[in-house]
């Protein structure tokens, strides 16, 4: 009884897997793609030739079931990092990405210093 | 003592962002290809233009040199750079792979009979998806690649008379 019911939660994980997969959000994707040929603008936002393209090929590699995370891998190997607004932590922006949790704690230790005092005194 | 080290911890954060901004936006960030050079450019299969066959890797394998460039017939850049192309043909070390992009057939055909066709290889991408798996975001646009496939130098936009000097250079070297 028990090994069914692990087969049957291990076939259900792996069914909601590949639903998530499958429902993967082309206009997520977009959002996060910077248009390279305008102003400011995203894909999703842009109607340009090179948004047009970059599209087609988000949706066709949605459709043959590459991950979101293998999608941005594919354009920055081709045009840089430079084309996704939120870049993955590597070691030259991972201060960037440190800094507010940094923030955070030194903020919260000045705050709890400043409390220990008032209350020491 | 902790209010000196508050003070402290506020006037290095203040200086850190202050020096952060000051890199950041003395920094270019218009996007340029630089980063490119050196990647091999790799799934490369092309629809021939006017036969039932594509274009491979293999096909460029062969060549010393190959110079691959995105062109159509509606794009007045490409009309000017077509004379620079015909000369670079007559080089030795080098091959041309002309890659017509979301182009008419006829219109395209005309153009190469008008102008005159400087390429080697000539294939066809209606659609536009494989100029993405070349790092193309306009055209004209050209790299040039060593027998490896490797990417020495994008051209973005046409081909001027100092880009043809420049690759008289680098395939003339070896």
């Amino acid at each position: 009884m028990k090994i069914k019911l692990i087969i049957f939660f291990i076939i259900f994980n792996l069914s909601i897997v590949n639903a998530e997969n499958s429902s993967l959000d082309p206009n997520n994707i977009f959002k996060n793609l910077r248009c390279l040929i305008c102003q400011g603008q995203s894909v999703a936002d842009s109607n340009s030739e090179f948004a047009q393209t970059i599209k087609l090929v988000v949706k066709d590699q949605i459709k043959s079931g590459k991950s979101e995370r293998e999608i941005y891998d594919f354009l920055i190997e081709k045009y840089g990092e430079w084309i996704v607004y939120k870049p993955p932590l590597n070691k030259v922006n991972f201060l960037l990405w440190l800094l507010p949790y940094l923030t955070f704690v030194i903020g919260g230790v000045i705050i709890f210093l400043l409390f220990k005092k008032r209350v020491n005194s | 003592m902790p209010k000196k080290l508050i003070k402290i911890s506020i006037l290095s954060f203040i200086i850190f962002i202050i020096v952060v901004f000051f890199l950041s936006l003395n920094k270019t960030t218009i996007y340029d290809t630089k980063g490119l050079v050196g990647q091999k450019i790799s799934n490369i299969k092309l629809d021939h233009f006017s036969k039932n066959s594509i274009i491979t890797e293999k096909d460029l394998n062969n060549n010393q040199y190959t110079l691959i460039n995105f062109w159509a017939s509606w794009c007045g850049p490409c009309r000017d750079e077509n004379s620079i192309l015909l000369k670079l043909n007559k080089e030795k070390n080098l091959k041309i792979l002309g890659i017509n992009f979301k182009d008419n057939k006829k219109n395209a055909q005309n153009f190469l009979i008008e102008l005159g066709n400087p390429y080697d290889y000539l294939a066809v991408d209606s659609l536009g998806k494989q100029s993405i798996n070349f790092g193309i975001y306009g055209i004209p646009e050209s790299i040039l690649i060593d027998k490896d496939l490797v990417i020495i130098k994008k051209f973005i936009g046409p081909i001027s008379k100092n880009d043809y000097e420049y690759i008289q250079s680098i395939i003339g070297k070896r």
